[in-house]
């Protein structure tokens, strides 16, 4: 074990390193995504500009796991955990989501500080 | 139960352990797995901590799209593009640096280490740029907010700027000294070691270079912009009047297209029914609640950075003085891991605050 | 079959011991051992627990007269907030795990030590960082009047040392998910060869179900906090009205935290408590797998339900019947853990010493504290009993009737292990009648003027209630002192107590096969795995008068198994 020779041979089982190819292609598909969401961004979509950013930045958030945090050679349970935060993330957002509209009207509608200035028409 | 070897029941003396191996792990792998499933949890920490600001975020998105669609004209997607980049980029340095580390290269491992350190610092100079010039700008949270747009000169360095690279600066200056102290008692890893974060503060100045150009690269439309403020966004144009009103005649704002959107407020008519650009008279201030959760989801992010380039600099230390081996690089791959949820992250909020239409 | 020579080696009190093996305060300041870790934790949480505790007399005697006693009204506020607080963040939510999970949890599984143990030190640092903030709220002269729960837009508003205070918690967690992150890893990755999950004690499927809970919403905490500081400081407009924010969404976050934050709390004294009822009745635990899971879905049905503390905020009618509805679930494996510890000890063979009569005193409490939640989680009856003394009877019932009343057993239970010394049994179970009598005198009045309408937090009151507030501040003094005579029964043991061996109450699981007080690396020898409630596995030593595993034993003394084993 203390000899510093780097064939792969002397790799214990839990050393996978990730080919170096797979790495440097994993970034360009990067920096191309980002490069799409921008050009997305300045054409006229609409509703469907944000859905479709989100798309594309959950596109880059699994390839940065997968290769660049080496997931998609880990441990199940350890991808399990990580990713079932995410399910406490969507429920925190969604059940608050769920209430706060209701009382929007009132929060609006409270006294503001300070005081807005009233817009006058004439200069 | 199985049958008990009774004669060997007590433990040896001196367990022999690598001295990579902490005293209370039994091999190498049972360390790994323990600090590589106790960094994919703090990894979930994170993601749960940053997860309150994304509420806020996706609430206020939702009850008051108004206040996004007028915020994200003070934004420049440009410098946000450029530091996803740089982020993404160091990304991959990060990942070649675990790929050394795992084949026991810390040569290689220090290098690519120190190139995630220089892209980090660069993240850093962009946004001092980006805060600083918002900041000109009276661009604060929300009970600070207050636009004035005559100090948006083309070319000026702002004093926010100073005062945020003072540190910068001093760093710089202790780095490069320390680095000289250290070759003279000739302590080469030591030497190399302060070399190299002189290195990483000098990335903060190229970011801040870089992103002074892209600004005055788009000065001249943004000025084209306030002189003609009935291009400018509402929100603009009714801080800019305000402003006027308290100091006299500033910029000629164009009058008509901005009362006919706010003038049914002063006489106190159902907002709600109102276009939705106006749908209440602090629309202009509220915008400062868009910037309120900016400033806490960027710097929020920007102390993980900082807190990354820390945790990046330990590396790059242990590299100089070769501690990675086939058989233990774990804090190597940890630190990465942490490294690209700052990347993560990041990959959120540049479309959620910059590619708002 | 191992020589006397080896038996006496590995299970006779030994000359050193984790204790003494290395001395001076360094050794304790500095240590990564676990066991002393938890050691002064225990000391930690005890400190903060007198500290609250005093405070919870002064404010009982305070309200004896219904038009008050002694305090100024901004006293009473900033009594009761300091109360809460420090009982909460700094002894309730660390006591059990952080203090005897951090000794138990590796011995029960043959381990060393924690995976982490430069974290759990940086954990208990960080808990005296906490506190001390906490505490400096006071000191300050400030005070902090917010109620624990931080409320804005009061909370904005308010004079007092909101900051400290805030800062002071937001620290805490992060000693909590330190702790909770150390004991997940630990549990998953460093267990004895051979000790499946199932294999386990269910004191550490409770753990790490507390510990999956720390990891998940105290992070919520800590930003949670973070976003109330900078909107005191800076006015950011996310929960202040005035600047656009929305209040109740305060509330949203700080739930999301603490209603789980509840199971952090109880699940680990639930978790004591399956261990003392199977002990004590040296009986299998009836239920394993299903005290096992429900442990498991208490702490994921727990982030489900913090809705019903919003009953009354101005939450939408819609979330408040969906919250409404999920919180009654919650009581389903809550109750699993009930019948099964009643199951188990049924047709035991029952010793009533003191961690057992605790267990007991457990049971009874829990399930008062557990039912009168059910009136809390319908909306019709919370309408009614929101914020009255019923509220603050049905958590105490929960808190101290749970929680405390668990340490206590537990520490019972343990501490001949720390300390390799016995307590007076009689003594002892004298101070878990005065725990008992005296809280059930303090807060099952509290029960009825709540529901009479008695609201909480308040400094002064109608004379029709005076006569429940008198038995309440009687039982509360009553407990008062129960509580400082069952610490003062385990101190004069742990320096005078009578020596004991490596296990004295016949139980299974690991950490009672290493010797009384434990070796600093826990056990000498490689620890024999039995099913942790498989009592049959352990045989009496009339040489060390102690219990061992039977393989070990002398084969000449060796009795039968009672039992056929079981795989
Ligand atoms: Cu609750």
């Amino acid at each position: 074990m203390a000899d510093h020779s780097h064939s792969h041979d002397d790799h214990p089982p839990f050393n996978h390193p990730a080919p170096i190819p797979l790495l440097i292609g994993v970034f360009l598909a990067l920096v191309f995504l980002t490069i799409l969401t921008l050009v997305t961004s300045d054409i006229e979509l609409a509703q469907f500009a944000f859905p479709i950013a989100m798309v594309i930045a959950t596109a880059k958030a699994a390839l940065v796991c997968a290769f660049f945090m080496h997931m998609f050679w880990d441990k199940s349970f350890n991808v399990l955990f990580f990713l079932s935060s995410l399910l406490f993330v969507t429920l925190f957002i969604g059940m608050t989501l769920l209430d706060t509209g209701q009382y929007q009207d009132d929060i609006d509608s409270f006294p503001r500080e300070p005081e807005a200035t009233p817009v006058v028409a004439e200069q | 139960m199985a049958v008990v070897d009774t004669d060997n029941i007590l433990e040896e003396e001196h367990h022999h352990h690598e001295p990579f191996i902490a005293h209370h792990f039994d091999d190498a792998e049972q360390q790994f797995d323990s600090g590589k499933l106790g960094i994919w949890l703090f990894l979930v920490t994170e993601i749960l901590f940053f997860s309150g600001l994304f509420v806020a975020y996706t609430l206020y998105r939702i009850h008051h799209p108004e206040i996004f669609e007028q915020a994200h004209h003070f934004l420049d997607k440009r410098l946000g593009a450029l530091n996803t980049i740089v982020l993404l980029f160091s990304s991959l340095t990060m990942a070649l640096g675990v790929h050394a580390a795992q084949n026991g290269d810390n040569k290689k491992c220090g290098l690519y280490v120190l190139i995630t350190m220089v892209c980090a610092a660069m993240f850093l100079g962009v946004k001092a740029i980006e805060y600083s010039h918002k900041w000109d700008l009276g661009i604060f949270v929300r009970s600070e907010f207050s636009y004035h747009p005559h100090t948006a000169e083309p070319f000026h360095v702002s004093p926010y700027l100073i005062k945020l690279s003072v540190i910068p600066v001093l760093l710089l200056v202790g780095f490069i000294a320390a680095s000289f102290f250290a070759r003279a008692s000739s302590k080469v890893a030591l030497s190399k070691f302060m070399g190299g974060l002189a290195i990483t503060v000098g990335g903060y100045f190229v970011g801040v270079l870089i992103g002074m150009t892209f600004m005055a690269l788009t000065a001249e439309n943004e000025h084209a912009q306030l002189e003609s403020p009935s291009q400018a966004p509402l929100v603009l144009r009714a801080l800019t009047l305000d402003d006027d009103k308290h100091d006299d005649g500033h910029a000629d704002a164009d009058g008509d297209a901005h009362a006919d959107g706010d003038h049914s407020h002063a006489d106190g008519e159902d907002h709600a029914h109102g276009d939705s650009h106006a749908k209440s008279p602090d629309l202009g201030r509220d915008v400062g609640i868009f910037f309120s959760i900016y400033y806490c989801m960027t710097g929020l992010h920007a102390i993980h950075i900082i807190a990354g380039i820390v945790a990046l600099a330990w590396i790059y230390w242990r590299c100089l003085v070769v501690h990675w081996r086939p058989d233990y690089f774990g804090p190597v791959d940890y630190v990465g891991l942490y490294w690209h949820l700052v990347d993560l992250i990041w990959i959120y909020l540049f479309p959620l605050l910059y590619l708002i239409d | 079959m191992a020589s006397a020579e080896i038996r006496n080696k590995i299970f006779d009190t030994p000359e050193t011991n984790y204790l003494n093996h290395t001395r001076g305060w360094k050794s304790w300041a500095f240590t990564l051992d676990h066991k002393r870790i938890g050691v002064m934790y225990l000391i930690g949480v005890t400190i903060a627990l007198f500290l609250a505790g005093a405070f919870a007399l002064v404010l009982r005697w305070h309200l004896f007269w219904f038009e008050g006693g002694f305090l100024s009204n901004e006293m009473y506020n900033q009594m009761f907030t300091l109360h809460g607080a420090i009982m909460v963040f700094s002894f309730i939510i660390p006591s059990v795990p952080a203090a005897l999970g951090n000794f138990v949890l590796p011995m029960m599984i043959g381990a060393k030590d924690v995976a982490f143990p430069r974290m759990n030190l940086m954990s208990f640092y960080l808990w005296i960082a906490g506190t001390c903030c906490l505490a400096a709220a006071i000191l300050s002269g400030y005070g902090l009047d917010t109620g624990w729960t931080f409320y804005t837009p009061y909370s904005i508003e308010t004079s007092t040392g909101v900051i400290f205070a805030t800062f002071g918690a937001f620290i805490l967690g992060f000693s909590s998910i330190f702790t909770g992150l150390n004991f997940l890893v630990t549990v998953n990755t460093m267990r004895a060869p051979g000790q499946s999950w199932f294999k386990l004690p269910l004191f550490l499927w409770s753990l790490y179900a507390t510990s999956i809970i720390q990891i998940l919403a105290t992070p919520v905490l800590g930003i949670t906090l973070l976003m109330l500081i900078a909107e005191r400081t800076m006015h950011i407009g996310i929960f202040d009205p005035k600047y656009g924010g929305d209040p109740v969404l305060f509330q949203h976050f700080f739930w999301f935290y603490s209603h789980p934050a509840v199971y952090i709390m109880i699940l680990p004294a639930m978790g004591v408590i399956s261990e003392l009822i199977s002990v004590y009745s040296q009986k299998r635990i009836f239920g394993y797998s299903f005290i096992a899971f429900s442990s498991v879905a208490i702490a994921l049905l727990g982030f489900l339900v913090w809705g019903h503390h919003m009953f009354t905020s101005g939450q939408s009618p819609m979330v408040t019947l969906i919250f409404s509805a999920i919180t009654f679930t919650v009581a389903i494996p809550s109750a699993v853990k009930v019948f099964n510890w009643l199951a188990t000890l049924y047709k035991g063979s029952i010793l009533l010493n003191t961690p057992m009569c605790y267990a007991l005193s457990f049971i009874f409490l829990f399930g008062i504290g557990g039912l009168t939640g059910l009136f809390l989680g319908a909306l019709s009856t919370d309408i009614h009993l929101h914020d009255t003394y019923f509220v603050v009877a049905h958590f105490h019932f929960v808190m101290v009737g749970g929680t405390l009343t668990a340490l206590l057993g537990g520490l019972f239970h343990w501490w001949p292990k720390m300390f390799g010394r016995m307590y007076n049994d009689m003594l002892g179970r004298i101070s878990c009648f005065l725990v008992f009598a005296g809280f059930n005198l303090t807060f099952f009045p509290q029960f009825v003027m709540g529901s009479r309408g008695m609201p909480r937090r308040y400094a002064s009151y109608d004379p029709e209630f005076q006569i429940f507030h008198q038995w309440s501040t009687f039982g509360a003094s009553i407990l008062g002192f129960g509580i400082l005579m069952s610490f003062g029964v385990l101190l004069y043991a742990a320096f005078y107590g009578k020596r004991c061996g490596a296990n004295p109450f016949k139980a299974a699981s690991l950490e009672w096969q290493s010797s009384s007080p434990p070796d600093f690396h826990n056990f000498i020898h490689k620890p024999i795995l039995h099913d942790p409630y498989d009592f049959d596995s352990q045989v009496y030593d009339k040489d060390l008068d102690t219990y061992i595993p039977r393989e070990l034993a002398d084969p000449k003394t060796v009795p039968p198994r009672r039992e056929p084993v079981h795989h």
